[in-house]
């Protein structure tokens, strides 16, 4: 079998990306738009209650997409890391960039929408559990990546700190999870488990579903936006940037 | 080649032998600052002496490794061993180690002296030593990918720290919950092995990171 490679070479050039991607967009958007207000009315005003938890558990139709999020981000951070190492695509470093701030805010949203339901559930804002540790750990290696872009000047000498720094964190975190889980057996028998019920209703689990594709939908969204600005500041000596601003009457 | 390479470094390190005396005083320090802060009460002090010692170790590890690659890398030594006949990732792991044998190995020397400032219960010195002589090295080597990451900066010291300390943290958990197992009388053997574990792991990856991150470094001027 013969794999059209031009496809590939195709979506690796930025001037391709920036164009395709502008087209796309929109139809990206609008179905994340609906999926996002559908999903959030739906959550908050019709699903139903809780039968332990009352309204409060509705702050999980946000949790549980950022967090989400902020572990499948990284995992898309760690497969762009290695590819803008080994075959030296810019794109993969472009979405390195913009993808890290959107993964460091949903691990922080996930940490914020956990503590502010765990006061009225648990009675108090933190507690050292497995999983919230290593949450706040994920956070902390996102600042890291973040912190590379600003220190460094040169942008492909970040870029490239930022793809090595994220494939260690990447190998590191299934030790850190781990470590962190362990830790917390031997210290503190768990206090408190986020217990699940067994099965949970169609109509309590869909909006769920749909706050899930919304979230995705918003990471997408937002991510071909920062990239198609990003390449225009890092191509802006190319002929075709300077056409496209000019017919823009940018320029 | 391979001795010669050790000798040099080992020579080169003894010449720095002030420089790194700095982060055992440091060490020293932030020992002496606990019982100001938590109070001097031995029956505080000992429970947590362990925790304070490991925390402290991890800190003066964290702060030597500025010194790592720093000299090299500005006088252009650095660039004439990625030339080497040796793979630059082995050369790299054998500064990694010089160093810690100057930098990390006095203080899991130094740690029963400050065990005793700190009311460190007697049975558990031997085993803190022990879980610090393998943690340590843990340190140094994944300390060695954000020193040779930020090498080329003017104040990388910051961003050293940000990118390691959370990197930092099972080798801390498995060492310091060592000497809390020898304090409930039992043999804390899984620690010692996990923490030798995370040695062998980090001793294998480490450098080739570190040698990636100091290439990058090179070029970028």
């Amino acid at each position: 079998m013969k794999i059209s490679w031009t496809w590939f070479h195709r979506w690796a050039s930025p001037r391709w990306f920036f164009q395709m991607g502008g087209r796309l967009l929109p139809w990206i958007s609008i179905p994340t738009a609906v999926l996002m207000l559908v999903g959030l009315v739906w959550a908050l005003a019709f699903a139903p209650e809780d039968y332990q938890q009352g309204n409060s558990f509705r702050i999980f139709y946000i949790h549980v997409p950022a967090a989400i999020l902020a572990q499948s981000v990284f995992m898309m951070m760690a497969a762009a890391a290695l590819v803008s190492l080994v075959w030296r695509i810019k794109l993969a470093d472009t979405f390195l960039r913009v993808a890290a701030p959107f993964g460091a805010s949903m691990t922080l949203l996930a940490l914020v929408t956990g503590a502010v339901w765990g006061k009225p559930t648990w009675g108090t804002w933190w507690i050292w559990d497995a999983r919230l540790t290593s949450t706040l750990v994920h956070f902390f290696i996102y600042l890291g990546i973040i912190a590379i872009y600003s220190a460094f000047e040169s942008r492909t000498t970040a870029a490239r700190a930022a793809a090595i720094t994220t494939l260690v964190g990447a190998v590191n975190l299934p030790i850190i999870k781990f470590s962190v889980e362990w830790w917390n057996t031997l210290h503190q028998p768990a206090t408190f488990t986020l217990s699940e019920p067994p099965a949970m209703p169609t109509e309590m689990w869909l909006p769920a579903l749909v706050m899930l594709l919304a979230f995705y939908g918003l990471f997408a969204v937002l991510t071909l936006v920062r990239m198609r600005a990003e390449i225009l500041s890092t191509e802006f000596r190319t002929d075709w940037v300077r056409e496209y601003l000019e017919q823009r009457h940018v320029l | 080649m391979w001795w010669q390479a050790l000798k040099y470094e080992l020579i080169l390190a003894y010449r720095r032998r002030g420089e790194l005396v700095h982060p055992l005083i440091f060490f020293t320090l932030v020992c002496t600052l606990f019982p100001f802060g938590v109070g001097s009460d031995p029956q505080i002090l000992a429970p947590l002496a362990a925790g304070i010692l490991w925390v402290a170790a991890l800190l003066a590890t964290l702060l030597s490794m500025d010194l790592l690659f720093s000299q090299d890398f500005s006088d252009g030594a650095l660039e004439q061993m990625e030339l080497s006949v040796l793979p630059f990732y082995q050369l790299v792991m054998l500064k990694t180690l010089v160093h810690w044998l100057f930098a990390g190995l006095p203080l899991v020397l130094l740690t029963p002296l400050l065990g005793l400032l700190l009311h460190l219960p007697v049975t558990q010195v031997g085993v803190l030593m022990v879980s610090l002589a393998l943690g340590t090295p843990t340190l140094s080597l994944i300390g060695s990918i954000g020193a040779a990451l930020t090498v080329g900066l003017k104040r990388g010291g910051l961003l050293l720290s940000l990118l390691v300390l959370p990197l930092f943290i099972p080798a801390l958990i498995f060492g310091a919950t060592a000497p809390l197992a020898a304090a409930r009388g039992e043999m804390p053997l899984a620690q010692f092995l996990w923490l030798a574990a995370l040695l062998f792991l980090a001793a294998t990856l480490a450098p080739l990171a570190a040698s990636l991150a100091l290439r990058m470094n090179i070029n970028d001027d």
